[in-house]
């Protein structure tokens, strides 16, 4: 029993530090110093939150680049022990877990691929990221959404070819990560032109 | 595969080896009680915690007393969180007005932060509330780490000299552990997580309204502060359920590459800090030695499987360049993912920035391997370095056996007692993995928790009784791990896995500590040479790993076959 003092001391004060103090105190130096980043990187157009720079979200639309396939679910409204898909939602992250012989995700692929025309496809295109909020594709696979963003815009291929190139983000140092389009900031840009008539990238 | 995947292997790789032995200097200096640049501002913080809490710092324990004194923490810790959790709708800090845990949910839980394992039963976005994660959970990833560093500290102590009695005080131990060594280093890695894009703050989850009209609620909170000790610590316990797939966990290439240099920085400079205290240096870089030889092989296991691709699918019609992309992140790529599986499996971590449930079979064999074997290469913060000199005691009695002499480490005859209780050790995970996996695939409410059928199926069971006894935390995640079954089995799991392995070490530690410490003769076996590296790479694939291989015979290689066979289930 002379253990039990000090533990619950110790406990409760490295609760007060660690678990209170330094928290808060970084909530508020963030708040200040890196307010969009703490914030999660809102993105707001008009006045109103449209999503977050860090997070995909789907896109179903011909004239917007779409993200990769998303296996995020929500309860079922109807069934609250159950649950139905939900792609891109930002308030409940999870992967399909479907193994790599899974019937399921070999069957998925398999119809997807067909509807998507010429194959081999881009190996990010038709899989589910781990998070399901994948914010990235990978250049080959906005490479191929070129022509339908171009025709549904009426916009000249090469000026859409233009901007994927000018959202490739390449690896830091030319080194680290991987080359990437940021789905949403892409859209957001030819949204941009298709108000101002003129480039936004 | 890729030249510039695996230099950026390379590089982190480089990163942690050569931060690693500058710090194993420094947690040396700070464990023995040394003053540190840090200490004039943290001296009076360490001297009024010791007041406050009536510790006598100057007061050694012997191995009962610290064994003791190190159960209290974790008892008193597991019963004020399991309590936070089951109340958490009552408790301020909850904008979402998450409500309370179950109580088999809260047991497993607070089980499994206690015991640095961090497996998650629940999804923390949908499940935790603010308060919860950061006086809970976030409190946990700090003791349940300075504990472990605490125990492989105190077992360090014993070969210093011959007929000591005591291993240290416990409460100094854990105490200037988590001031001197985690906090600093946490400090300066929340700004830069925060700087990257990590969200901290106490604003409750946003409802975006997307291009196309939809809506979109975006779950935030503090989290930059909890991601950065649950790297350091090796706890793996994320916000988030992707965890450190998650865009607000892990958000950039380079925050990918800092997580992986944060989970191995600590256990690699262990052993460095191991050599210091022994005062023979040569005998910690022979630890570290063994412990980079495995984890670089696994590592390089991992990548070629997992950037070979999954033959199914490219028969599918998808372009195995980018290798295997299922379950993975484009800012990570295959290379990085597998880095990542690797390294939080050689370690305890537990973290995932990519589902290894999607893993392919092969590549998903590494990180079940990984765990299987004790969790050395370099293991845990602590954990690691205590459960790899274990091994080592039982690598010089095997070759001890085979020259017909008494076996010595570091200067100390290692005799029967040691070895009864080294086997108790290391005994308890094939017990607790293989037999909970048998007994939970037999048991009808076992099978239904299983998400893939087939042999991925029996690997889904043996990943999470791994994942637990081993006090990892990752998972193949499509199990349903929040059944009464899982919930308690494998809460009975960790603990075993942490408590009755760490009690055996610290015996051992007491009965090694009072022993003369024998000047090397003639006949001494050299413990930091190449013949003693090799003997204990040997004896921790064997004795580790080898009890494990009919198990991953039906589970991963079983399905490798089968989809080598294009066959699917």
């Amino acid at each position: 029993m002379q253990h039990l003092r000090p533990a619950l001391v110790l406990v409760v004060l490295f609760t007060v530090l660690t678990g209170l103090a330094f928290p808060l105190a970084f909530v508020g130096v963030a708040g200040a110093v890196f307010p969009r980043q703490a914030g999660g990187s809102l993105i707001e157009r008009d006045g109103k939150v449209i999503g977050s720079s860090l997070l995909g979200q789907t896109f179903t639309q011909d004239k917007y680049f779409q993200g990769r396939p998303s296996a995020t679910s929500t309860p079922d409204p109807a069934d609250a022990t159950k649950t139905v898909s939900a792609p891109y939602n930002a308030g409940n992250s999870a992967g399909s877990n479907a193994g790599p012989t899974s019937k399921t995700l070999i069957d998925r692929v398999t119809e997807d691929v067909g509807k998507a025309g010429a194959n081999p496809v881009p190996g990010d295109m038709l899989t589910t990221s781990a998070s399901g909020l994948d914010p990235h594709i990978s250049p080959a696979t906005a490479a191929r959404q070129v022509a339908r963003v171009a025709a549904a815009r009426s916009m000249p291929e090469g000026r859409v070819r233009e901007m994927v190139v000018a959202h490739t983000e390449g690896r830091l140092l030319g080194l680290i990560g991987e080359p990437r389009v940021n789905v949403l900031a892409l859209n957001l840009a030819l949204d941009a032109q298709a108000l101002d008539g003129k480039p936004a990238s | 595969m890729t030249l510039i995947g695996w230099a950026q292997i390379a590089l982190v790789l480089a990163l942690v080896f050569l931060c690693a032995v500058p710090l194993g200097a420094y947690i040396a200096r700070v464990v023995q009680g040394e003053r540190t640049v840090l200490s004039p501002v943290l001296g009076p913080v360490e001297r009024g915690f010791y007041g406050m809490a009536g510790v006598d710092a100057s007061r050694g324990m012997g191995w009962l007393t610290y064994a003791t004194a190190l159960i209290v923490l974790q008892a008193v810790h597991f019963l004020i969180l399991f309590l936070m959790l089951r109340f958490q709708d009552r408790l301020p800090f909850n904008p979402q007005d998450q409500s309370a845990l179950s109580t088999q949910l809260a047991f497993n839980t607070a089980i499994s932060f206690v015991t640095n394992t961090n497996w998650q039963a629940y999804v923390g976005e949908t499940t935790m509330s603010y308060g919860s994660q950061m006086w809970g959970l976030t409190v946990h990833n700090f003791l349940s780490a300075a504990t472990g560093i605490a125990a492989a500290v105190a077992i360090t102590r014993a070969f210093v000299a011959g007929g000591v009695k005591e291993l240290g005080n416990f409460w100094v131990d854990l105490t200037r552990i988590t001031l001197y060594l985690l906090l600093p280093i946490v400090l300066v890695y929340t700004l830069f997580l925060i700087a990257s894009g990590v969200p901290q703050t106490m604003a409750g989850y946003v409802d975006a309204t997307t291009l196309e009209g939809a809506k979109q609620t975006i779950a935030l909170g503090p989290v930059a502060f909890q991601e950065a000790i649950k790297m350091l610590g090796t706890n793996g316990g994320g916000f988030f359920n992707a965890n450190s797939a998650h865009p607000f966990e892990n958000p950039t290439a380079l925050t990918n590459a800092v997580e992986i240099w944060s989970e191995l920085v600590i256990p690699f400079a262990l052993a460095v800090a191991f050599g210091h205290i022994v005062r023979d240096r040569r005998q910690g870089f022979a630890l570290m030695w063994v412990m980079a030889t495995l984890m670089i092989c696994a590592i390089v296991a991992c990548y070629a499987a997992e950037g070979a691709g999954n033959p199914l699918l490219t028969a599918a019609g998808i372009d195995p360049s980018m290798g295997n992309m299922e379950g993975k992140e484009v800012r990570f790529g295959t290379a990085m993912s597998s880095m990542f599986a690797t390294t939080t499996t050689a370690t305890s971590t537990g973290a995932v920035n990519a589902m290894h449930d999607s893993f392919t079979p092969l590549g998903g064999l590494i990180p079940l391997f990984l765990i299987q074997l004790g969790e050395v290469v370099p293991g845990g913060v602590g954990s690691g370095l205590y459960a790899i000199l274990v091994f080592a005691l039982l690598a010089v009695f095997v070759a001890g056996l085979m020259v017909g002499r008494t076996p010595e480490y570091l200067g100390k005859k290692v005799q029967a007692r040691e070895i009864k209780l080294a086997m108790l050790a290391v005994l308890i995970l094939p017990l607790c993995i293989l037999s909970g996996t048998a007994l939970c695939l037999v048991l009808p409410n076992g099978v239904s928790s299983l998400a893939n059928a087939g042999p991925h199926g029996l690997s889904e069971m043996l990943y999470a009784f791994s994942s637990a006894t081993g006090n990892n935390g990752s998972a193949f995640a499509g199990l349903t791990a929040d059944t009464p079954l899982l919930d308690y089995g494998l809460g009975v799991c960790m603990l075993l896995g942490r408590f009755a392995f760490l009690v055996p070490v610290l015996a051992i530690a007491g009965s090694l500590a009072a022993k003369p410490k024998l000047l090397p003769s003639a006949g001494t076996f050299p413990t930091h040479g190449p013949l003693f590296i090799g003997l204990l790479i040997g004896v921790i694939l064997i004795l580790g790993g080898l009890q494990f291989l009919p198990a991953l015979s039906l589970g991963p290689l079983a399905e490798h076959f089968s989809m080598l066979a294009g066959k699917t289930f």
